[in-house]
């Protein structure tokens, strides 16, 4: 169906991405609404990053191979492809449409460059503004950004700043120039809680000024409860479940998904120290030996070697918004 | 009531920076500043706090892996803060570390027998190959780990089973102190929580005393039977866990909770979005260190640093606002036993 009809954004159709023989993700499919803040969540090599990574098309294409659809609706409502957009259309929609900001600000800025000067680039870029005037934009968006004294900040070096400001600093530059998708993968995972605390609630506000919409990758269940309007859990490079937050909280489908949050601590554990946690048996497999069947039956509860064993299980509707990997779920939900 | 295993008095860790003029003073980043508290024997202490508070640096200095400016230690009843290097071995038997990055302090070159028996080669030279051998499966076993994990080496197991080999290295020589440095924070969820259920299971089965070091509350107030909070390089707060989070009463401690995201739509809250960033340890605010990004702060928090005074039996806070009536982040046990699935 064309994206004007489902009034999707952005459409993920069948993306697997393969590093020679091993498949780091395999058939992920989702959708984005305008204004609408995606979290997808998971924990390490489940194919969270490579997702993101592959969208904005920043994988080697001589390291591994990626297919599937990735179609976006521009502004004159045209359907585009990104995954086989030409390299020089994509650079010119990268840093325009689709902005990123990355878990770790002092690797993703140049430390060789003012941060005035790495937001005035792409200003210059895409938005053709002379030198001066992106100069002048970038200490405007600094002050939008929360940064107190912008014009002092802009001919400062990414050094000079501290985690929070220069988690700041990146997403000024991804939001130069007001892309309609915002990609953030772990922007906060490396910052102190209460630094953390600052930068949801400044990405929550820019959302409202701008209207764009956020794809944001965690591995953090409380993060997603705080901001997601919907949810796409990842295990083992697979969608394994996708529902609208209120509804995924309160009644996970995907044993997996359960699993997560009920291993995640709280802190009405005060409450009663030392009770062992509800933890998820075994490891999160290795992405060169991911087990036959459903990839998450050695660990799950539920498994049962007909029919957990004997095929990957689809990914199936089990409420109009609610799609879940799982082969037994209405038996588990009964 | 029986001597605490630790006693720490004023202990302070400052760093003299370089000289930035011929004529100007030595600066001083001071990592902690004058804190002191006490481990029970057979307690989980909890130390929280953000990057920059210090909680790193109590523990290492604890173990007289950093030598603190000032203060004093002391352990199993004896003064160890200035023990010279040979004497601090037959006590450093006692106190062990777990670190918190389960790929960097596991030698890769080692096989897992190896690493575990080193710290029985110092303190135990008198054992036979055979006996080490028997200690080290007995600690795989303890860990979680069957026997012939020994053989292998650290590149074949994953994060949280690497972890277990960290803790069984901590355990072998049969410490009564356990410092846990982030000890589950590099793992993923799910592996965490069977982490942290190791360690409950341990210090119950062996008695151990711990010093538990993290930045996540949920975890802390999951092991802790109390509390420490830090904030630049002091002690702000310390309470029984249960006190702490149903009434903090520094606002610090109160801003920290509200700003941990939560999944329990039940518990979500106000939130106290602090300003701007934690100041340079170097040149600490005068009076309360806080007082810059606290919302209550007077005038009078500028005058002097506030001492960590006992406010109601075993709650210790450094704030000289009394009159304050702060949230907390779970209400007080209406005492229901909560789903355990």
């Amino acid at each position: 169906m064309p994206l004007s009809e489902t009034g999707d954004l952005l459409r993920v159709e069948g993306l697997t991405v393969r590093f020679g023989a091993v498949p780091a993700i395999e058939d992920v499919s989702f959708a984005l609404r305008p204004g609408e803040t995606l979290a997808i969540v998971g924990e390490s090599s489940s194919g969270k990053s490579v997702t993101a990574l592959a969208l904005m098309r920043l994988l080697d294409p001589r390291a591994c191979s990626v297919s599937g659809r990735a179609l976006l609706r521009g502004p004159d409502g045209r359907e585009t492809d990104l995954l086989a957009l030409p390299e020089r259309a994509m650079a010119d929609l990268r840093g325009r449409a689709l902005g990123m900001i990355f878990q770790e600000p002092m690797t993703s800025l140049n430390p060789v460059h003012t941060v005035g000067r790495q937001i005035s680039e792409s200003l210059i870029r895409h938005e053709r503004l002379s030198p001066r005037a992106a100069a002048a934009r970038a200490v405007d968006l600094l002050a939008e950004v929360g940064i107190p004294e912008p014009a002092r900040r802009a001919s400062a070096f990414p050094h000079q700043l501290s985690g929070g400001m220069r988690q700041r600093a990146t997403i000024a530059i991804a939001l130069a120039c007001r892309p309609r998708i915002l990609i953030a993968d772990e922007p906060t995972t490396a910052l102190d809680v209460t630094i953390q605390a600052q930068i949801l609630d400044l990405l929550h506000r820019l959302q409202q000024e701008t209207g764009m919409a956020v794809v944001f990758i965690t591995h953090n269940l409380g993060v997603v409860a705080e901001i997601a309007d919907r949810v796409v859990v990842m295990y083992a490079g697979q969608v394994v479940e996708d529902a609208p937050v209120a509804a995924l909280l309160e009644h996970p489908a995907m044993p997996y998904t359960a699993g997560l949050m009920r291993s995640v601590p709280r802190l009405d554990a005060a409450l009663h120290t030392g009770r062992r946690l509800l933890a998820i048996p075994g490891n999160v497999p290795d992405p060169r030996q991911r087990p036959a069947g459903c990839t998450f039956h050695p660990r799950c509860g539920h498994a049962r070697p007909d029919p957990c064993l004997r095929a990957r299980p689809a990914l199936e509707w089990a409420a109009p918004d609610h799609r879940v990997r799982c082969a037994r779920w209405q038996e588990i939900a009964a | 009531m029986t001597d605490p295993l630790v006693r720490v008095r004023g202990l302070s860790k400052w760093y003299p920076l370089p000289r930035r003029g011929l004529f100007r003073p030595r600066e001083q980043l001071r990592a902690l500043d004058g804190v002191s508290f006490d481990i029970r024997r057979g307690e989980v202490l909890g130390l929280v706090g953000e990057s920059g508070s210090g909680k790193t640096t109590v523990g290492r200095t604890l173990m007289r892996l950093t030598e603190p400016t000032r203060g004093t230690i002391q352990f199993r009843g004896q003064d160890i803060t200035h023990l010279p290097r040979r004497e601090l071995r037959p006590v450093r038997r006692h106190m062990q570390l777990v670190f918190q990055d389960p790929y960097g302090s596991l030698n890769p070159r080692m096989s897992v027998e190896r690493i575990l028996s080193t710290p029985l080669l110092v303190h135990e030279p008198a054992l036979s190959p055979r006996q080490r051998r028997r200690r080290v499966e007995e600690a795989l076993d303890l860990v979680g780990l069957f026997p012939g994990a020994a053989d292998r080496y650290p590149h074949e197991f994953s994060g949280g089973q690497r972890q277990r080999i960290g803790i069984a290295r901590a355990l072998i020589a049969g410490p009564e102190l356990l410092v846990a440095d982030e000890p589950v924070s590099a793992l993923d969820v799910s592996v965490q929580a069977q982490v942290v259920n190791l360690l409950l299971d341990l210090r119950a089965r062996l008695g151990l005393t711990v010093l538990f070091v993290a930045h996540d509350l949920a975890v802390v107030g999951t092991i802790s039977d109390r509390v420490a909070v830090m904030y630049l390089g002091r002690i702000v707060e310390l309470a029984d866990t249960a006190a702490l989070f149903t009434g903090p009463r520094h606002p610090y401690t109160e801003a920290l909770f509200s700003a941990v995201p939560t999944i329990d739509p039940a518990a979500r809250r106000r939130r106290i979005l602090l300003q701007g960033d934690v100041p340079s340890p170097v040149s600490p605010p005068s009076g309360c260190t806080f007082r810059t990004r606290c919302p209550y702060a007077q005038s009078r928090c500028a005058d002097e640093p506030p001492d960590l005074r006992e406010v109601s039996p075993g709650h210790w806070k450094a704030c000289v606002r009394d009159d304050l009536a702060l949230a907390a982040p779970i209400s007080a046990p209406i005492l229901q036993p909560t789903q355990a699935d």
